[in-house]
C-alpha cells in the first residue's frame, strides 16, 4: 500500500524544489534576453552558419 | 525495510526555498535594489531595460549573498541575541556549512554575472563590496570596535555607486556623493535606534558604542554625523544629478534631521526614559524617510530632465 502521509518535510522539500526550478527557468530567461540584446546590439547584419559555401564571406587571396 | 522505517526526523537541513531566501536578508536587499537603480537611472549615459534589470537583479544576488556569509560567520552571536534567534540558521533551518555555501555560490554568480551584463568596474566594486561587509564587517570590525556601525555602513553605501558604475563604467564625483549620503547617514541611523531598543549586544561580546561609551556619547556621535551629513547632501544637489527639486528637499530634509539630532543631543536620559524614548523614536523613523526621500528627489529630477526640464 502506497504511503499516504504528507509529513510537513514533503511541504518544505517540495517548496524547495519548486523555488529553485522557477528561479532557475527566470536566470535561464534572462540569460536568453540578454544574449539577444548584447548580440543586436554590436550593430550591422548578423549572419547564421548555413552549411553552404558563401562567396560573400570568403577572403580574397590577393587581398 | 518497512514503511514503519521511514524516516521523518530530518527537520534539520530540510529547509524550504523561503528559509533560503530569508538568508538573503530581503529587507536590506529591497533598500540595495532602491539605491542601486537611482544610481543607475540617474547616470548621463542610457541603459538598454534588460541590461539595466539584469544588472540590479545581480547586485541584488550579491547583497543578499553576503547576508547569507553574514548569518554563516555570526550563527553563534545571532543564537544568543533575541531578536536574530529566529533567523535560519541559528533556527537550525538552514545549516550554517549550507548557509556558508549559498553565500559563495551566489557572490562568484553575482559578480561574472554582473561583469558579462555590465562592465568589469561594476563586477569590481559588487566584489568589493561583498568582501567588505562578510571578511571586513563580519569577521574583523563588528567584534573588535564600537565603530563597527561607521566603517561597516560603507558596504550599504556602494549600490549606488555601482549603479552608476553600470551605466557610465565609471566612478565619478556624483556617485562619490551618493554613496557619502549612505555612509555618513548609516551611523545616526542606527545609533538613534540603539538608543530605544533593549539589546543583547552586551551578552553577544558585540562592542555597541551605547555599551562601550555610554548614551551621553552616542547622542553627541549622533549629532556630529548629522552634521557631517548636511554638507554631503546639499551638495549632492549642485551636482550633474541634482537640481532645484532635489536642493529644495534636501534643505528641507536636513533641517528637520538637524532639529532631531539636535533634541537627542540635549535631552537626559532620565527625559527619554520618561517619555519612552519618543523623540529617539520618530527621528529613527524620520531617518529612514529621509534616505528615501533624498534617493526619490534624485528620481524626480532625472525624470524632470528627461522631459526637459529639472536640473541645473
Amino acid at each position: 500500500m502506497a504511503i499516504r502521509a504528507e509529513h510537513e518535510i514533503h511541504g518544505r522539500r517540495k517548496s524547495r524544489n519548486v523555488g529553485v526550478g522557477l528561479a532557475l527557468l527566470g536566470f535561464v530567461a534572462l540569460m536568453f534576453a540578454l544574449s539577444v540584446v548584447k548580440i543586436t546590439s554590436l550593430g550591422g547584419a548578423i549572419e547564421g552558419f548555413d552549411h553552404v559555401a558563401r562567396p560573400a564571406l570568403a577572403v580574397e587571396a590577393s587581398e | 525495510m518497512s514503511d514503519a522505517t521511514l524516516n521523518t526526523q530530518a527537520a534539520e537541513g530540510e529547509a524550504g526555498f523561503g528559509d533560503y531566501f530569508a538568508l538573503l536578508k530581503p529587507r536590506v536587499m529591497s533598500l540595495v535594489i532602491f539605491t542601486a537603480l537611482v544610481g543607475l537611472l540617474v547616470a548621463p549615459v542610457a541603459v538598454h531595460p534588460v541590461v539595466g534589470l539584469a544588472s540590479i537583479l545581480f547586485i541584488a544576488i550579491g547583497a543578499g549573498a553576503s547576508g547569507a556569509l553574514n548569518m554563516w560567520w555570526d550563527a553563534d552571536i545571532d543564537a544568543i541575541m533575541q531578536r536574530t534567534q529566529s533567523r535560519p540558521v541559528p533556527s537550525g533551518r538552514v545549516g550554517a556549512q549550507e548557509a556558508l555555501a549559498v553565500g559563495l555560490a551566489l557572490s562568484g554568480l553575482a559578480v561574472v554575472m554582473l561583469g558579462l551584463a555590465a562592465n568589469l568596474l561594476s563586477a569590481g566594486l559588487l566584489a568589493f563590496t561583498i568582501f567588505f561587509y562578510a571578511v571586513v564587517y563580519t569577521m574583523w570590525l563588528k567584534r573588535w570596535t564600537p565603530q563597527n556601525i561607521v566603517i561597516g555602513g560603507a558596504a550599504g553605501a556602494f549600490p549606488p555607486m555601482i549603479g552608476w558604475a553600470v551605466a557610465t563604467g565609471g566612478v565619478s564625483v556624483e556617485s562619490v556623493l551618493m554613496f557619502l549620503l549612505i555612509f555618513i547617514w548609516t551611523p545616526p541611523h542606527f545609533w538613534a535606534l540603539a538608543l530605544f531598543m533593549k539589546s543583547d549586544y552586551h551578552e553577544a561580546k558585540v562592542p555597541m558604542l551605547t555599551v562601550t561609551h555610554g548614551r551621553k556619547s552616542t547622542r553627541t556621535h549622533i549629532l556630529a554625523y548629522t552634521v557631517l551629513l548636511v554638507p554631503v547632501a546639499l551638495g549632492l544637489g549642485l551636482t550633474s544629478v541634482g537640481g532645484p527639486v532635489y536642493l529644495a528637499a534636501a534643505v528641507l530634509m536636513n533641517a528637520w534631521f538637524l532639529k532631531g539630532a539636535f533634541d537627542i543631543w540635549r535631552r537626559p536620559e532620565a527625559a527619554a526614559e520618561a517619555d519612552g524614548y519618543a523623540v529617539e523614536k520618530s527621528v529613527f523613523k524620520f531617518s529612514l524617510l529621509y534616505l528615501f526621500l533624498h534617493f526619490g528627489a534624485l528620481l524626480v529630477e532625472a525624470t524632470l530632465r528627461s522631459f526637459g526640464m529639472g536640473g541645473w
